[in-house]
């Protein structure tokens, strides 16, 4: 997908940018700097070994102008040990996260309530201790903010969501892309 | 194995004769591979077995010690933009490497290809805050195009190799490579492969026809097509593709001050200097002109004023080769991403040949009236005092618009760009983007290594040339024949301009007591003169010139003179202000 398809828009929306590297020392930081320089928060950044074997891919949440997010992406690619950078509108790719919920088990005197929030929202228990139960949840932040709300009432000793991970919905994979891109330059 | 090394094994060339040396020898046999033959240094602890092995090398290997690495740094500047080739500095680690971090950053803004080397603690120190250690590769990361630590001697060749090929493809820029003290130290069988690909890294696009075909069809349905150029031009080496363009296509062509000799001052074509202090018609015209053709130039604030009211009636063809300068500041109609040498070709076979009579004689017109208000009386004052405009006038006028015109920043360079006749292509240094003060001595002083049959002048103001002044001991140490001119005010001058014109003439903090400049060049060992009068300035910097080694001339000048035109920070091109 080629961003000018949404050169149009000018409010701030949620954009993903994938960035795919060298696994290269400091790397992470050199990619940072980009978008500290200009004053822009990072939502969140979950960095993986991608589908090709020695190539990692950043995955960056951002809130922005679609010009930013496009003069971004561009100083992210120029960097030598980037492979290729782009972009995507939320509605483009299919996207998760992950949260985990610690109860005390001293708060569950009912334990089949516990259960039936759990079942409801598609979440899991993870592990069960004789202090605590660990609850596991993937799926959009307000999905696990909700969970988060129904659990409150039960004391929750410790919460954790993970980094947004995002696959785009088109068929293109990153080997033609890389292919193209090596054919696009001398 | 990494991608990169998968793909680029299969690009490696040759490979010396494999034999055992210390990293420290490593790091200088691989200097000579890449054809180097001048360092700009100074040592220190980290760094000391590198500078143990130069003492070896001082046949194939010369090398200049500065007296400060920001001296290092830009006498490495200097001596690439010159060359074209890039310019390589030493350093030791902690303030040693922090010190070259100004000069870095120039670098990096005026895209000049530098290798910095820097000591580093050794590699079991690393991050327990050991004597004179700094995060250099953290503190460097902003302002390098790449940078790489070593920590074991055998990555000392690829390091380098690769740190010469990313500084010196696509849009040049400065690299820097820190050695741990034990990597230095240790021994390896070194060979030497140069590089020539790197799987994640893309500095030249391929040149897409029908980009050029685009821009051609805007060209020749154009009325009033109008042309900007800028380094770009010379870091391709295309000013002759350039030329047979401007000529073909007949447009008028305007420069950023980085693009400054890249068609020679008087071609008929060039209509002078773009931004804050350039010239009337060029500015004006900017919002007049049916399509701009801008050439390896990023549309820097400095030359573009407010982007809200710059060039809105106009379709914009922008060739760069760096992607990421594309629709950064102003939305390209036709974007050519490409080298320009080679986007010129293509475009000159595709443009038909005309002539904008009418269109270029209303630059004509507007240089008529900036000369009648401006240039006449800077060139040739009536003021007691001697003005700056024409102190560049007799230079240029006595070294025939041939010599190499280093200048710093302020209102000497602003004048100096406005006044020098280029009539040698690829002449003009200065610092550009970030606007360095402190920058031209040392970077004359390495143009002048890198150019040493050439004439090299050095135009500076009396606030920059105290930022380096140290630097008279390099040259006087090496007899680098650079010749110095201290265009002085008593002030800061361009800051006392807004003081004047933006606040209310407050001058805080601008006035400068200065020392004895000839005194101190004097007892440098540096011929020096000073000039306060109109009637010995021809004298004075005939005699310079003619000085056989390194001169410096103090040249007295009006304390509150303004450079005229301006387009006020913020402003819009089309409120250029003549006075």
């Amino acid at each position: 997908m080629d961003y000018n398809e949404f050169a149009s828009e000018s409010e701030e929306k949620n954009y993903t940018i994938f960035a795919f590297t060298e696994n290269k020392v400091g790397l992470l930081n050199r990619i940072i700097i980009i978008f500290t320089r200009r004053h822009i928060n990072i939502e969140s950044i979950t960095v993986s070994e991608s589908e090709v074997r020695g190539v990692y891919r950043y995955t960056i949440i951002i809130r922005s102008k679609l010009e930013t997010v496009e003069k971004l992406v561009k100083q992210i690619a120029k960097q030598v040990d980037v492979l290729r950078a782009s972009f995507y509108p939320e509605e483009a790719t299919v996207f998760q996260e992950l949260a985990m919920y610690k109860i005390p088990m001293s708060s569950i005197v009912n334990a089949s309530e516990v259960e039936k929030i759990v079942r409801d929202s598609h979440a899991r228990i993870l592990t069960v201790d004789p202090e605590y139960i660990i609850i596991e949840k993937t799926g959009h932040q307000e999905e696990t903010q909700e969970l988060f709300e129904k659990l409150a009432p039960f004391g929750i000793l410790q919460f954790v969501r993970s980094g947004r991970v995002a696959i785009t919905k088109h068929m293109k994979d990153l080997r033609t892309y890389l292919r193209e891109q090596a054919e696009a330059y001398s | 194995m990494s991608l990169a090394t998968e793909l680029t094994e299969k690009e490696i060339k040759t490979t010396t004769e494999k034999k055992i040396v210390t990293g420290a020898q490593g790091v200088l046999l691989s200097l000579l591979e890449e054809g180097v033959d001048t360092i700009f240094g100074y040592p220190g602890g980290a760094i000391m077995p590198i500078y143990d092995a130069l003492y070896d090398f001082s046949d194939s290997l010369k090398h200049y010690l500065v007296r400060h690495e920001q001296g290092g740094i830009h006498a490495a500047q200097g001596y690439a933009r010159i060359t074209g080739r890039p310019g390589v500095c030493f350093a030791t680690s902690g303030p040693g490497a922090t010190n070259l971090i100004t000069g870095i950053a120039d670098a990096q803004i005026d895209s000049t290809p530098l290798v910095c080397i820097t000591g580093q603690v050794f590699s079991h120190l690393l991050g327990t805050d050991a004597f004179q250690e700094t995060d250099v590769i953290g503190v460097t990361m902003p302002v390098t195009k790449w940078s790489y630590q070593v920590t074991r001697a055998e990555e000392i060749p690829e390091a380098i190799a690769k740190a010469f090929y990313i500084a010196s493809s696509g849009r040049p820029g400065p690299v820097l490579i820190d050695i741990t003290k034990d990597a230095q130290n240790a021994s390896f069988e070194f060979g030497y492969k140069k590089w020539k690909k790197i799987a994640s890294y893309f500095p030249k696009p391929k040149l897409n026809l029908s980009a050029v075909q685009a821009a051609a069809d805007l060209i020749n349905q154009a009325k009033k097509p109008f042309i900007l150029w800028g380094q770009g031009i010379l870091l391709s080496h295309a000013e002759e593709e350039f030329k047979a363009f401007v000529e073909k296509a007949g447009i008028p062509a305007a420069w950023t001050i980085l693009g400054l000799s890249g068609l020679p001052t008087e071609h008929p074509l060039n209509v002078g200097m773009l931004g804050m202090h350039g010239n009337y018609g060029p500015n004006l015209k900017t919002n007049e002109a049916d399509v701009i053709i801008a050439i390896g130039m990023r549309f820097d604030d400095r030359v573009t004023g407010d982007l809200k009211r710059y060039a809105k009636q106009a379709k914009i063809i922008h060739i760069e080769i760096d992607q990421a300068e594309i629709n950064k500041n102003v939305r390209a109609t036709v974007a050519v991403n490409a080298d320009a040498k080679e986007a010129l070709q293509a475009l000159t076979t595709l443009v038909e040949e005309k002539q904008h009579k009418a269109w270029v004689q209303t630059f004509k017109d507007c240089y008529e009236i900036e000369y009648n208000k401006v240039i006449r009386d800077k060139l040739y004052p009536s003021t007691d005092k001697l003005q700056m405009g024409e102190a560049i006038r007799v230079i240029s006028e006595q070294t025939d618009g041939q010599a190499v015109l280093v200048t710093d920043v302020g209102q000497h360079q602003m004048m100096s760009m406005r006044y020098y006749n280029f009539k040698q292509l690829n002449s003009n240094i200065t610092s550009g983007g970030a606007g360095t003060m402190g920058f031209c001595l040392p970077a004359a002083m390495g143009a002048k290594v890198g150019a040493p049959d050439r004439q090299v002048v050095a135009v500076i103001g009396d606030g920059g040339f105290q930022m380096t002044i140290q630097e008279l001991g390099c040259i006087f140490q090496y007899q680098i024949g650079v010749k110095i001119v201290i265009l002085n005010n008593n002030f800061l001058g361009m800051v006392r301009q807004w003081q004047q014109l933006f606040h209310q003439k407050r001058y805080s903090f601008t006035e400068m007591v200065n020392p004895d400049f000839v005194g101190i060049s004097k007892a440098y060992g540096i011929e020096a003169s000073k000039v306060t009068d109109r009637d010995n300035l021809q004298a004075e910097v005939k005699k310079m010139l003619e000085h056989d080694g390194p001169y410096l001339l103090e040249v007295v000048v009006e304390t509150e003179e303004n450079v005229f035109p301006m387009v006020p920070a913020g402003d819009s091109v089309a409120n250029i202000r003549l006075e």
